[in-house]
């Protein structure tokens, strides 16, 4: 396959970026998305130039670190795959490929293609976690957990928070990442007792941050690679609803 | 007032704006129903009805209430989407190709369209009903909107204006009223099909039920 590559280059956080051009030819329909970007890199380092930045690390879609927005859509023109599990198979020859960094205020641009996705860490730290003392474990049938439950915090606990979400939002909106946070915890157990703390502390973390509101055009699950379902962010609205409601 | 409002969380924010705007849904049914007598040719129904809107003490109530919605549902808008657009200061280069239902992203566009509407509608019936503007009145000084409404919808280009804006309400509540239940976390996979589908029949049923009156009158009387 022959390609135009138009890749945002940006020396750092504070340089002025642009649109820069280039042409790769005979990548193989096979390659994955980074292996067309790594041969990209190769040639530039040939020529003395400066490879192209971007995140990446299990290359297996599972941890999460691939960011590319890359022809409108974040993780590229495939439905539920991050960006690395993205082949070149779903272009065309003689395509030409945008490739930008997500674009969000929370997610200030590094360098090229890298974001810095340090809010989303912070939002963690404000309540996605439960206390639990530490010492010898439970018998693990001592709190039962409906199955249903468990699937559905289970389908939430799959959010790999690549932030394509906020990547796909009009609004740059972290509604999707930070309800799948608080469901995966608010539908099991040992999730309730720090719960009200939790979606409150975290929402206003989410909100501190600078990210926008949900306006409901789902476009967030639409492009999230693990299929998180918009439903976790009715269930973060109404925790949120109850636990301001009754919060002492 | 701004600031206050500014001060409230994204989902707080969110939550006001969507019982206001269940209100709202609530209330054009009412004035759809009312509305519709127009169609009747005694026009002792439509007076009536607005005689009683005009005079009874729990209505007058709920008008302040109701202007107090529409100013908050509005001002909120605007603020959400403010900040919306703040929270992206640089813009993509290839514009967003997610597949979205179609008229949500565009709730802004269409509630500032239909707040154009409310304002000219707001001249034409409450400014007069106030003896801000002139307008027919009966013998004992009060409003005749069955006439005020005759004579507007008189005007082909009124008609046809009524029409267009009316079209557009219905495209702003198309995506209003399952996004207000996905807002009070009530969207849950069990009655989101159920609420989706119950929110369309509205966004076409009622648009339609107000664009049955001027058609009937450059039509058929």
């Amino acid at each position: 396959m022959n390609l135009t590559l138009k890749i945002w280059r940006q020396k750092d956080a504070k340089s002025k970026g642009k649109f820069v051009i280039y042409k790769l030819d005979n990548i193989s329909p096979n390659c994955s998305f980074l292996e067309m970007l790594d041969i990209l890199n190769e040639s530039l380092i040939r020529k003395n130039e400066e490879p192209v930045v971007f995140d990446h690390d299990c290359r297996e879609g599972i941890c999460g670190m691939c960011s590319l927005y890359i022809n409108g859509r974040p993780h590229g023109p495939d439905d539920a795959v991050t960006a690395c599990q993205l082949h070149m198979r779903k272009f065309k020859d003689g395509d030409t490929i945008t490739v930008e960094p997500w674009r969000a205020k929370p997610f200030p641009v590094i360098k090229d293609l890298m974001v810095d996705r340090t809010a989303f860490d912070r939002i963690i730290q404000e309540g996605g976690y439960i206390s639990v003392n530490t010492g010898g474990a439970m018998e693990a049938n001592h709190i039962l957990i409906p199955k249903p439950a468990a699937e559905l915090s289970m389908d939430a606990a799959a959010c790999i928070g690549c932030g394509a979400c906020v990547a796909a939002c009009k609004n740059a909106s972290a509604m999707l990442f930070v309800s799948a946070k608080v469901s995966q915890f608010a539908l099991l157990p040992q999730g309730r007792p720090e719960a009200k703390e939790r979606v409150m502390k975290m929402v206003k973390m989410m909100d501190d941050l600078g990210f926008g509101n949900c306006t409901n055009t789902y476009a967030c699950e639409a492009e999230c690679p693990k299929s998180i379902s918009r439903s976790n962010i009715a269930r973060m609205n109404l925790e949120f609803i109850c636990a301001k409601a009754s919060w002492e | 007032m701004s600031a206050s409002l500014l001060r409230f969380s994204s989902i707080t924010k969110k939550i006001w704006m969507a019982l206001l705007g269940i209100f709202l849904l609530i209330f054009l049914v009412v004035h759809l129903s009312i509305n519709l007598c127009l169609l009747k040719s005694d026009p002792t129904w439509f007076n009536d009805a607005a005689r009683f809107m005009g005079t009874n003490y729990v209505v007058k109530t709920f008008e302040v209430v109701l202007f107090a919605g529409f100013i908050f549902h509005i001002l909120l808008g605007i603020i959400l989407q403010v900040q919306n657009w703040m929270s992206r200061p640089v813009r993509y280069a290839v514009n967003n190709k997610s597949t979205t239902p179609f008229l949500s992203k565009y709730m802004i566009w269409t509630g500032g369209i239909v707040f154009i509407f409310l304002a000219i509608h707001l001249v034409n019936f409450w400014a007069m009903k106030l003896g801000w503007v002139g307008g027919p009145r009966f013998a004992d000084g009060e409003p005749n909107f069955y006439q005020k409404a005759i004579d507007l919808f008189s005007i082909p280009a009124y008609s046809l204006f009524y029409i267009v804006l009316i079209i557009v309400l219905g495209f702003h509540l198309n995506h209003a009223f399952q996004a207000a239940f996905q807002t009070l976390g009530l969207n849950f996979t069990k009655y989101s099909k159920c609420i989706e589908r119950f929110g369309m029949v509205y966004s076409i049923v009622v648009p339609l039920g107000f664009i049955i009156i001027p058609i009937y009158f450059l039509l058929i009387r």
